[in-house]
This record gives C-alpha cells, sequence and structure tokens, in this order.
C-alpha cells in the first residue's frame, strides 16, 4: 500500500485549478462533453419513442413485415443494433481524441510515463 | 391446454430429480473449491474489495456480464416473454440499452474519482460524512431489493429440480440455499467472486447459446415460423404484439413507461456494478470492460428472445404457469423439452451458479459499503485497521444475507426480472442523479446531494410499499391485506423526476459554497486520471 501513499501524495501537491483553467483542460473537457451529451440524449430518445410506440402505437408496432416478423420486433432489433453502433462509434472517439490530450495532462502533472498497468516506467518523479 | 403440449409433464421431472441433482452438485461443488482457490491471495482491503485492480478489461467486462445476467436476465426474462410476449422483451431492450448511460457518462469517469465503493465518488468534493452515510444506506437498500430477487429465484428454481411445490417446503429451501451464498462470500472475497462471475459467464452463454441454436434448428432456423409456433400453442396472436401485459388500462400504460425508465437509468446507478469499475487499474480498462460486457450483454439478450418465444411455443405457458418455480422456470423447462434431464441439470448448476454469483457480488458490494464508509469513515473516524474493516464487512455479510432470505420467501413466486426492476428503480432514483450532478454540474452542493438521494430513495420504497406489489391483488407479497394506494407497480416515472429536481432545488437553496479547489481536482482527476489508485503490486 506504500505504493498507493506515494501516489496520492504526488496528486496532493498538484494545483488542480491552475490545471483546470489551462486551455489544454479545456479542450479535453470539451472534447467529452461534445461528444458524450448530443450521443446521450439523441440515444436516449430514441429509446423512449420506441417505448412509447409499443405502449401507445400497439397497432402500427403489430404490422407484419416478412411472416410473423411485425415493426415492433424489428424496430426492438434495431434497438440492439444502435446500442451496439454508438458503443464502437464511442470508443474510437474515445481513443482518438480523448486519450491522447489526457495522457498528455496527466504527464506533465506527473512527470512520468505509465504503463499499460498504469505503473510509472522511465523518467523521473517530479 | 396441458394435454395439447406433449413432450414436458412436470411429474417427469420428479423420476429424474435425482440425475438433476448429481449433475447439480458437482457444479456447486467445483466452483465452490475455485472460490477457496482464489481466496487464497486475500490480504489488503483492495484484494478483499477490489481484487488488487489486478484485472484487465476483458476479465473485468465478462465479470460484468456475469455479474449482471442475473437470474432475472435468464429465468425472469425468458419467463416473461414465453408468458407476456413482446412485453417481456422489454425488459432485454431497457437492459441493454442502459449500458450507454454508464459507458458514456459515468463508467471511466467514476474510475478516476473513487477508490473502493460509490460514496468514494460521491463525497469526493461535497462534505464526507453525511454523503457517505447517504450514499451507504442507498446502498445497502438497492443491493437488498436485488438480492430479494435473486433469492425468490434461487427458490424456483431448486423447487423446480425437486419438485416441490408447497408454500412450507419453497421457503425451506430458500432458507438453505441462501445460507450456502453466504457461505460463498465469506470464504472468497471479490477475487474469488470475480473467477466466479467469469466462468459463470462463460457457462451461461454458452448454455444459452446452444439451447438458441437447438430451438432454432426445430423451426429450420426461421424466427417467423418459431414465432408462428409460439402463437400456435399459445392460441394467441397477440403475443408478438405488444400491449398482452401492459396494454390492458391507461395505468398499466404507464406503468410500462415507469419500467422502460427505471430499466434505463438503473443500471448506470447500480453500486455492484459501479464497484466492479474498480477492479480494473486504469479508466482505459474500465472502457474496454464496458464494451466488451456491451457485447457479451446484447448477444445474450438476443438469446433469450428466442429462448422465451422456445418456451411458448414448446412448453406452452399453461405447464409453466402450473409448474414449481411458475413463470421462472421457463427456461429449465425449455432445456427439459430439449436435451432431458442432463441438459435441464446442466441448466439448472449454471442458473444457480448465475444466482450464487450475483448475490455474492451484490452482498460483498453492500458489506464494503458499510464497513469501509460507515463503519471505517463515520463510526471508527478512520481509524480502523483493515482487518477489523473487514471483520466488520463479513459480518455485514451475515446480516444483509439474512435480510434478503426471509424477503426472498415473501417474494417467493414472483417474476425475477420483475424484481429486479424495482431495484433499477431504487438506484435510479437514490443515485443517478447525485452521480450525474457530482460528475458535471460546478455548483452542485451538500444539501442537493442529500435531497436527492434520501428523496429519491424514499419516494421509491415508499411507493413500492404502497404499490399493488405489496399488497392488494392475488399475487401481492401480502396477499390479505390491501394499502395499494399508488396504482403502478413501478415508482421509477415518479422517483426518478424526482430525485433530479430535488437535487437541483438542495443546491440552487443552499447557501453554503462548496470547495472549489476540491471540485477542481474532482474534474481534472475524472478526465484525466491524475493521481488514480493503481494495480497493487504482489
Amino acid at each position: 500500500m506504500g505504493h498507493d501513499a506515494q501516489e496520492t501524495d504526488a496528486a496532493a501537491a498538484v494545483d488542480f485549478k491552475e490545471v483546470q483553467s489551462t486551455e489544454q483542460f479545456k479542450e479535453l473537457r470539451k472534447r467529452h462533453r461534445s461528444f458524450v451529451f448530443p450521443l446521450s440524449i439523441a440515444f436516449l430518445l430514441w429509446y423512449f419513442a420506441y417505448v412509447l410506440l409499443a405502449d401507445y402505437a400497439v397497432d402500427f408496432m403489430s404490422t407484419k413485415v416478412w411472416g410473423n416478423i411485425n415493426i415492433g420486433l424489428i424496430l426492438g432489433l434495431l434497438q440492439f443494433v444502435s446500442t451496439f453502433a454508438i458503443t464502437g462509434w464511442y470508443v474510437s472517439y474515445a481513443n482518438r481524441k480523448l486519450d491522447p490530450i489526457a495522457a498528455e495532462i496527466r504527464q506533465e502533472i506527473e512527470g512520468h510515463e505509465f504503463d499499460q498497468h498504469g505503473n510509472p516506467v522511465g523518467g523521473t518523479t517530479k | 391446454m396441458t394435454l395439447m403440449v406433449p413432450a414436458v409433464n412436470v411429474a417427469d421431472l420428479k423420476d429424474t430429480t435425482l440425475l438433476n441433482m448429481g449433475i447439480f452438485a458437482l457444479f456447486v461443488a467445483i466452483t465452490m473449491v475455485i472460490v477457496i482457490k482464489a481466496s487464497r491471495n486475500n490480504k489488503t482491503a483492495a484484494d478483499y474489495y477490489a481484487a488488487g485492480r489486478s484485472f484487465s478489461g476483458p476479465q473485468n467486462g465478462t465479470a460484468i456480464a456475469g455479474d449482471y445476467l442475473s437470474a432475472a436476465s435468464f429465468l425472469g426474462i425468458t419467463g416473461a416473454i414465453a408468458i407476456n410476449g413482446y412485453d417481456g422483451f422489454m425488459y432485454s431492450i431497457g437492459f441493454l440499452v442502459a449500458w450507454l448511460v454508464a459507458l458514456l457518462l459515468v463508467a471511466e469517469l467514476l474510475r478516476n474519482t473513487g477508490k473502493f465503493t460509490m460514496a468514494d465518488v460521491l463525497s469526493f468534493r461535497l462534505k464526507q460524512r453525511p454523503v457517505r452515510i447517504a450514499a451507504a444506506i442507498s446502498t445497502l437498500a438497492v443491493c437488498f431489493f436485488y438480492l430479494l430477487a435473486q433469492m425468490a429465484g434461487a427458490g424456483s428454481l431448486i423447487s423446480l429440480l425437486l419438485g416441490i411445490s408447497d408454500w412450507g417446503g419453497q421457503a425451506l429451501v430458500i432458507i438453505v440455499v441462501g445460507a450456502l451464498m453466504i457461505m460463498y462470500v465469506l470464504i472468497g472475497g471479490m477475487k474469488g467472486t470475480t473467477w466466479v462471475q467469469i466462468i459463470k459467464a462463460m457457462l451461461l452463454i454458452a448454455g444459452a447459446a446452444v439451447m438458441t441454436f437447438w430451438v432454432l434448428a426445430i423451426y429450420g432456423f426461421n424466427l417467423s415460423d418459431l414465432l408462428g409456433g409460439a402463437v400456435e400453442t399459445s392460441k394467441n396472436p397477440n403475443i408478438l404484439n405488444p400491449g398482452l401485459q401492459y396494454g390492458k388500462t391507461e395505468t398499466s400504460k404507464i406503468d410500462f413507461l415507469s419500467l422502460g425508465l427505471a430499466l434505463v437509468l438503473g443500471t448506470a446507478a447500480l453500486p455492484h456494478v459501479l464497484m466492479r469499475f474498480y477492479t480494473v487499474p486504469t479508466a482505459k480498462e474500465a472502457r474496454k470492460s464496458v464494451v466488451w460486457s456491451i457485447w457479451l450483454i446484447g448477444i445474450f439478450y438476443l438469446f433469450t428472445l428466442v429462448l422465451g418465444y422456445g418456451a411458448a411455443a414448446l412448453v406452452g405457458a399453461d405447464t409453466i404457469k402450473a409448474a414449481p418455480g411458475g413463470v421462472n422456470s421457463a427456461a429449465p423447462l425449455l432445456a427439459f423439452h430439449l436435451g432431458g434431464p442432463l441438459l435441464l441439470g446442466f441448466i439448472s448448476a449454471v442458473a444457480f451458479a448465475t444466482i450464487l454469483a450475483v448475490v455474492a457480488g451484490l452482498t460483498i458490494t453492500a458489506a464494503a459499503s458499510f464497513a469501509h464508509d460507515i463503519y471505517a469513515s463515520v463510526i471508527a473516524k478512520g481509524k480502523a485497521d483493515a482487518d477489523t474493516e473487514v471483520k466488520v464487512a463479513r459480518r455485514t455479510v451475515v446480516v444483509i444475507g439474512l435480510l434478503a432470505i426471509v424477503g426472498g420467501i415473501f417474494a417467493n413466486g414472483q417474476n425475477v426480472a420483475f424484481l429486479v426492476a424495482l431495484a433499477f428503480a431504487v438506484a435510479a432514483s437514490a443515485n443517478l442523479p447525485t452521480i450525474l450532478y457530482s460528475l458535471f454540474w460546478r455548483r452542485f452542493t451538500t444539501q442537493g446531494a442529500l435531497w436527492s438521494m434520501y428523496g429519491g430513495l424514499s419516494a421509491a420504497i415508499i411507493l413500492i410499499a404502497l404499490s399493488p406489489v405489496v399488497s392488494g391483488t392475488k399475487t401481492s407479497m401480502i396477499p390479505g391485506a390491501n394499502f395499494a394506494v399508488f396504482p403502478l407497480s413501478n415508482p421509477g416515472i415518479v422517483s426518478i423526476p424526482l430525485a433530479f429536481f430535488l437535487g437541483w432545488l438542495g443546491t440552487v437553496l443552499d447557501k453554503r459554497k462548496e470547495d472549489v479547489t476540491k471540485q477542481a481536482e474532482m474534474e481534472v482527476r475524472s478526465l484525466t486520471g491524475v493521481g488514480a489508485e493503481k494495480a497493487t503490486n504482489h
């Protein structure tokens, strides 16, 4: 646990208000929020549109399209498709647009790099 | 109508009880050995609660799927679709789409700011003591509702295997099964639990895949024919259309909406799911684990659609309702129809392991929350050593387990997916507003958090107590009494908006301002991962 304590100390010495006011951090926050907020609103609207249709437009949802497969089932399955698609989209966005800038800020604060397990490698501690 | 369905006869089950139980017992013994082996390395609190933060994204993602795909997902949804048709499918969709809230808004930020429990994040920049206590109380409440559902599911399952149909016998089954499950958690800790969850998730998904393939093969891999079969057996074409269960009255339609709201907003506020994000070393691994679990969970829910309609077509709703365990027995009965006692034994064992793993995850979360947030931080004021904390956690496990057993006995016979949806409603009301506000709203204050958490929690619980779930109908927990003044069976549509409103109101009326430095620290940490807890080195 000594390792944990050392990490916390390093972070405690940081002036977070200053970091928060840097352009770099503002950019990261903007990139994060401008992506996740609209997307969250979009998938919630699409989900509730589906729930309301199933609730109040039973005849429409019961319309058979192919054999016994009706619009309700197709829209339900499309909810699965959209969930998988949004997941993929977010991961690719986070990898390209969020992770690099977050890593830069973290390096500046902590002054060393991390391996894939989050443990410091090489570099020097500030 | 039971006579029209040839292959499944519940009386046949009794002849094969020994074989069912043999396969089942073997499986339980194997998991027990794994738990004991995995628990050898539990040294520190981080080991016991967060498995030393040593799991990889895919491992944790599988474990999350194992945690999430509870008896509700397997027994509950299959039963709901088999009996109520399309309306049961709603559970699958809600349970899955909800993961996007966790992925986009909560998982990574939470991993970066917390240590062991949900309260770590909620109390980060607010007043520690009151917020920690509130978060711990709501964690305990959510875990209790979730546990009660799992206990009821376990009761259904074992009653079916043993052919016990009277109330007293089933109650006894729930007591024995519950006691067994508490044992597992006491021995295993988070690492043992995580391994059981990983193994069980793989077995559950594999078992469901085999059954899905089998059902589809019977209908020549034509989904339309399978649906036709369900219509033929049920003699009701509406089984394919929405509204069979919830379309009856205007009130039940609002109930459906309420259920939909609770499902989609509940997941990202479930303490036992949130706690899993701490078992990985970084936020990036947390993201990977959510992606991994979304795929596993999504594919599994596609299987449940086939299994539900398969049970409706091949077993029949009347046979299911008449069997010991009622609606929750659809999946095991379908297994019996397809592969006889061998498949039934295997599927039941997997379902039991499912319940076991979820119970373990839940009790460990509740225990960690009590020991870490109430005992160590508030009662002992941070002076408790790790050993005492773990000891308190173990005692909490016993108490929570006992409460859940009693609740499970009363909830016996209700659909497990429905009961879990109540836990979702409680979680979404008590926790989600505060989680989102404290991550994204700079002005949010302690008073807002407390109003939102206590207000949302009590609204949800009081409305459930006054709903038809508890009293007033033949299927209620207390069928003899009637104090059901609230007409909806799921409180979400009232309690969730109320909790969001109270969080806002409490904040704007608060004269105290929170520490801006702490807010800056939380925001920077949550987005960049600076100073986040790392994996413990062994």
